[in-house]
C-alpha cells in the first residue's frame, strides 16, 4: 500500500466526521463534540480545518486555501500541498473559482456563492471560555442560554477601553439561539457570516466542529447605546485603491514609513488586473 | 399573608451519613431566620438544599413565585430554578471570592445579573452599578477596579451588591460575615440590616456567631448532628434557650 | 389590654444535672388600657422574668398571657414580632444596638419599622431626644460611646417614640438626675393618658406613687414563698 486514502483520513473517520457536520449544520452554532484525529502537521495550524476539510472535498472539487486572506503563506501553501498530496484535487487562489475554501482568520471579500463551502479553523471554539472555565458550566450555560455573561465581557470591554475593543472572534448569535464564536476573524468580516455558502469551523485540539448553513441569522451581540460596528483601518488599498476592503498594515523602512493592503491578496490581485491603482501601485513594494 | 417559603421534610444524606432530616419551617415576606449550629451540625448541606445547590433526597422548598404562585424548587426544572436563583433569589457565600468574578471590574461584577436577565443598555448598567457600590458604601471611582485589589471586606460588600442589584426577595447568606475583622463585621451587619429593612427582604443567614443573630435575625433554628434542636424568636432562644445543646452553645459565648 | 392567667414559668438546667428552678406559679394579673400597675417585691422575686415573659422573651410554661388579644404563650414568632412592633413597647434598663448606627436611627428604628414615613420618623425622633435632653451633636454618633445615663435617655427616647397601647418599663428613672427624671415621668403620663396599659418595675418610690394605680406583689407568684 503506498497511496494514501483520499484526503488522508479513512473512510470511518470521515464518516464520523461528516455526521458531526451534518449535525452542526441542524443546530446551527451548536458545538458538536468529535473524536479529532492525530494530523501530519501540530495543532494550532489548522488540524481542525483541515479534517473537516477532508470529510468535505470530494474528487471534483476544487480547493482554495487561505491564511490571513493571503494564499501565499506558509500555512496556506503547506495545506495547500497536503491536499494536492494525499486528495488529488484541483487547487486554486481565485475566490470565485473554488469550491472548498479552508481559511484562518478571514472571510474572502468577494461574496461567496450557494455551491461554495467556507471551512474556518478555530482554535478555542468556546465564546464562554474565558469567563467560565469550566466545560460542564458553559454546555449548561449554552443549554439554558444563560448568555448575560457575554454581555460583561463586552460591558469590561466599554468601562476599560471607551468602546467595544473586541476586535477580532467577536461573539455572535446564530439563529436566535446559540452564542457562538466566529474563530478569530476581524470584527469587519462579522456582516458577512450571513452568507450563501456552507461555513463549517473545525477546532482539532479542542475537539469541536460547528456550522452556520446558508441564509442564517447571525447578530453581533452589542449594547443598545454602543451599537456593533464592523471597522477596518480608515484608509484605501495602497495597491489597488480599495476602499472597502480589510487592510493589513506594513511597515515598510526603519523610518516607519508604513503601507496599507488588501489582506485578501486574490481581491487584490484580481482588482489590480481590472485596472484599479492605489497610491503606491506604481512602485514595486508588493 | 402567604409564607414566602415553605421547607417541608427536608432530608440530605451522604451515604449512611445524614447531612440534615426533617427540617420543616415557613418564612414569611420580610422575616430574616438565622440558622445555628456548630461545623457539621447540617446547617450548611440545608442552606445549600434550600438554595438548589444540593439536591435534597427527600422534602419540599415551596417558594411563593411572582407569576405562578407556591411552587416546589426541588422538583421545578434547572432552568426555571436557575432563573429563580438570578432574579428572585440571591445567595451570599462566606468567601467573598466563591461569588465574585475576580478577573472582572466591579461594576462588571455587579451588571452580571442585570446583563443576564437581559438589561442591554451600557450606561443603564453602569448607572445601577454605581448605585450600588454607593449603597454598600463602596467609592464609585472604584467602579472598573477588580475585587481582587479589595479589602476582605469591600469584597463582602461587592458580594452583596451583586446579589441584590435585581430586586430579590429572599437572600441565602451562608456565614456572610465569617473570617472579617470585628470592626469590618459590625459595618457589615449594619449594612445587612438596613437593606433588608429598606428592600423587605427575607432571609436565611446561617451562621455560627450568635452575635450575628441577635442583631439580624428574627427568628432562630439551632441544629446540631443534623436535625434541629430548638426554633423560636431569636431573643427567646437566646435568653431562655430550651434544649440542653441550646444552653451549652449560649452559655459557651465568651462575654466581652 | 394585658392579662394573664395562672402562668407558671421555670427553668430547666440541662448542664447543671437537669435541674429545674421554677420561678413562677399561678401568676395573674390584669391591667386595663390607661392603668399603670407597678411589679413590686424583693431583688430576685422574679419581677423582670414576668415583664420578659409578657414579652415574649421567655416562655411560658403553662397558663395564658393576652397581649392585645393574642396569646404570648401560645402565638407564632411572626405573632409576636408583629406583637412587638405595633402592640407592646419594652423599655429595659439596658440598650441594645447595632454598633455604628446613629443615635437618631436608634430612636426612629420602631416608627420605620411600622411603616411610618422615613422624615417624620426622624423628626420624632429628634423631638423625642431633644424632650430627654441628649445634645444634637450626639445624634449623629452612636449611642455605644454614651455615658450609663444618656444611653439610658436614649432607652426611653426609643420606647416612646411610638405610642404603644400597652409598655413595659424596667426601671425606667433609674440612674437619671432630677429633671431628666421629672421629663420621663411626664412621659409616662400622657402615655396613661392615651390609653395606654403600662406594667413597671420602680424602686423609685415617689416615682412609684406618682405614677402607678396600683402594685402587685410578684412574691405571691414565686413557688414556694408564697404566704
Amino acid at each position: 500500500m503506498n497511496e494514501y486514502n483520499f484526503a488522508y483520513l479513512d473512510e470511518q473517520t470521515k464518516r464520523m466526521i461528516r455526521r458531526a457536520i451534518l449535525k452542526g449544520l441542524a443546530v446551527p452554532g451548536y458545538q458538536v463534540p468529535f473524536a479529532s484525529r492525530e494530523m501530519p502537521m501540530p495543532y494550532g495550524w489548522g488540524t481542525g480545518g483541515v479534517q473537516v476539510s477532508a470529510a468535505t472535498l470530494t474528487p471534483k472539487d476544487t480547493l482554495k486555501v487561505i491564511d490571513q486572506g493571503a494564499d501565499d503563506t506558509t500555512n496556506a501553501v503547506s495545506i495547500r500541498k497536503f491536499f494536492e498530496n494525499t486528495a488529488g484535487v484541483e487547487t486554486t487562489e481565485e475566490t470565485e473559482k473554488a469550491t472548498v475554501i479552508q481559511t484562518r482568520h478571514r472571510i474572502p471579500e468577494a461574496k461567496l456563492r450557494e455551491d461554495q463551502i467556507i471551512v474556518y479553523q478555530v482554535p478555542i471554539p468556546e465564546p464562554l471560555r474565558f469567563l467560565e472555565p469550566r466545560e460542564t458550566e458553559t454546555r449548561k450555560m449554552h443549554s439554558l442560554e444563560e448568555y448575560g455573561l457575554m454581555h460583561v465581557k463586552l460591558y469590561e470591554d466599554i468601562s476599560q477601553h471607551g468602546a467595544i475593543s473586541t476586535a477580532y472572534a467577536y461573539p455572535v448569535y446564530v439563529s436566535d439561539r446559540y452564542v457562538m464564536d466566529p474563530s478569530p476573524i476581524p470584527k469587519f468580516d462579522n456582516p458577512k457570516l450571513e452568507m450563501d455558502a456552507i461555513q463549517l469551523f473545525g477546532a482539532g485540539r479542542e475537539q469541536r466542529i460547528y456550522a452556520i448553513p446558508p441564509h442564517t441569522k447571525v447578530v453581533s451581540l452589542d449594547f443598545e447605546d454602543y451599537p456593533f460596528e464592523a471597522t477596518k483601518a480608515e484608509h484605501c488599498c495602497d495597491l489597488c485603491g480599495a476602499e472597502d476592503s480589510y487592510l493589513d498594515e506594513v511597515i515598510m523602512d526603519d523610518a516607519g514609513n508604513r503601507m496599507f493592503v488588501c489582506s485578501d491578496t486574490d481581491y487584490c490581485r484580481s482588482r489590480r488586473e481590472a485596472g484599479h491603482m492605489g497610491r503606491l501601485a506604481g512602485e514595486n513594494a508588493a | 399573608m402567604n409564607p414566602l417559603l415553605q421547607v417541608k421534610g427536608i432530608e440530605k444524606r451522604y451515604g449512611a451519613r445524614i447531612g440534615c432530616r426533617d427540617v420543616s419551617f415557613d418564612l414569611y415576606p420580610s422575616e430574616v431566620m438565622g440558622i445555628v449550629g456548630e461545623s457539621g451540625s447540617g446547617k450548611s448541606t440545608l442552606l445549600n438544599c434550600m438554595a438548589g445547590h444540593l439536591q435534597p433526597d427527600a422534602g419540599q422548598v415551596i417558594f411563593d413565585t411572582r407569576a405562578d404562585g407556591p411552587v416546589d424548587t426541588v422538583t421545578m426544572s434547572e432552568p426555571e430554578r436557575r432563573m429563580l436563583s438570578r432574579t428572585d433569589w440571591a445567595f451570599v457565600h462566606q468567601h467573598a471570592r466563591d461569588g465574585l468574578r475576580v478577573t472582572i471590574s466591579a461594576g462588571g461584577n455587579i451588571g452580571e445579573r442585570l446583563m443576564a436577565v437581559g438589561e442591554r443598555h451600557y450606561g443603564a448598567i453602569r448607572g445601577r452599578a454605581i448605585d450600588w457600590l454607593g449603597r454598600v458604601e463602596i467609592d464609585e471611582t472604584r467602579v472598573d477596579d477588580r475585587p481582587s485589589a479589595f479589602s476582605g471586606g469591600m469584597q463582602q460588600r461587592l458580594q452583596i451588591a451583586r446579589n441584590l442589584v435585581t430586586g430579590p426577595r429572599l437572600v441565602f447568606m451562608d456565614e456572610p460575615t465569617g473570617g472579617l475583622d470585628v470592626s469590618v463585621q459590625a459595618r457589615l451587619l449594619d449594612l445587612l440590616r438596613g437593606l433588608v429593612r429598606e428592600m423587605g427582604l427575607s432571609a436565611v443567614i446561617v451562621t455560627h456567631d450568635l452575635a450575628v443573630v441577635r442583631l439580624l435575625a428574627d427568628r432562630l433554628m439551632v441544629m446540631k448532628d443534623g436535625h434541629v434542636v430548638e426554633a423560636g424568636l431569636t431573643d427567646q432562644v437566646l435568653d431562655d434557650p430550651q434544649h440542653a445543646y441550646t444552653q451549652l452553645l449560649v452559655s459557651s459565648v465568651l462575654q466581652v | 389590654m394585658i392579662e394573664l392567667k395562672d402562668v407558671s414559668k421555670c427553668f430547666t438546667l440541662h448542664n447543671q444535672g437537669g435541674a429545674v428552678i421554677p420561678v413562677l406559679q399561678g401568676a395573674s394579673l390584669n391591667v386595663a388600657a390607661g392603668e399603670c400597675v407597678a411589679l413590686t417585691g424583693a431583688s430576685g422575686v422574679g419581677k423582670s422574668t414576668l415583664m420578659r415573659v409578657i414579652y415574649g422573651n421567655y416562655l411560658t410554661a403553662s397558663g395564658q398571657v393576652l397581649v392585645g388579644g393574642l396569646d404570648v404563650a401560645k402565638a407564632e414568632p411572626r405573632e409576636i414580632l408583629a406583637l412587638r412592633r405595633e402592640t407592646i413597647g419594652y423599655v429595659s434598663q439596658f440598650l441594645r444596638v447595632v454598633p455604628r448606627v446613629p443615635t437618631l436611627e436608634v430612636v426612629a428604628e420602631p416608627l420605620l419599622a411600622v411603616g411610618c414615613d422615613r422624615q417624620a420618623a426622624l423628626d420624632k425622633a429628634a423631638e423625642m431626644l431633644a424632650r430627654l435632653n441628649i445634645p444634637e451633636r450626639l445624634w449623629s454618633l452612636s449611642p455605644t460611646t454614651f455615658s450609663g445615663g444618656e444611653q439610658q435617655r436614649v432607652n426611653i427616647a426609643r420606647g416612646f417614640a411610638h405610642p404603644y397601647p400597652a409598655m413595659l418599663l424596667d426601671e425606667p428613672t433609674a440612674s437619671l438626675d432630677p429633671h431628666n427624671r421629672e421629663t420621663v415621668l411626664s412621659l409616662i403620663e400622657r402615655a396613661k393618658a392615651h390609653g395606654a396599659a403600662i406594667v413597671g418595675i420602680f424602686h423609685d418610690i415617689e416615682a412609684r406613687n406618682r405614677i402607678c394605680d396600683r402594685e402587685i406583689d410578684v412574691s405571691e407568684f414565686t413557688p414556694g414563698m408564697a404566704a
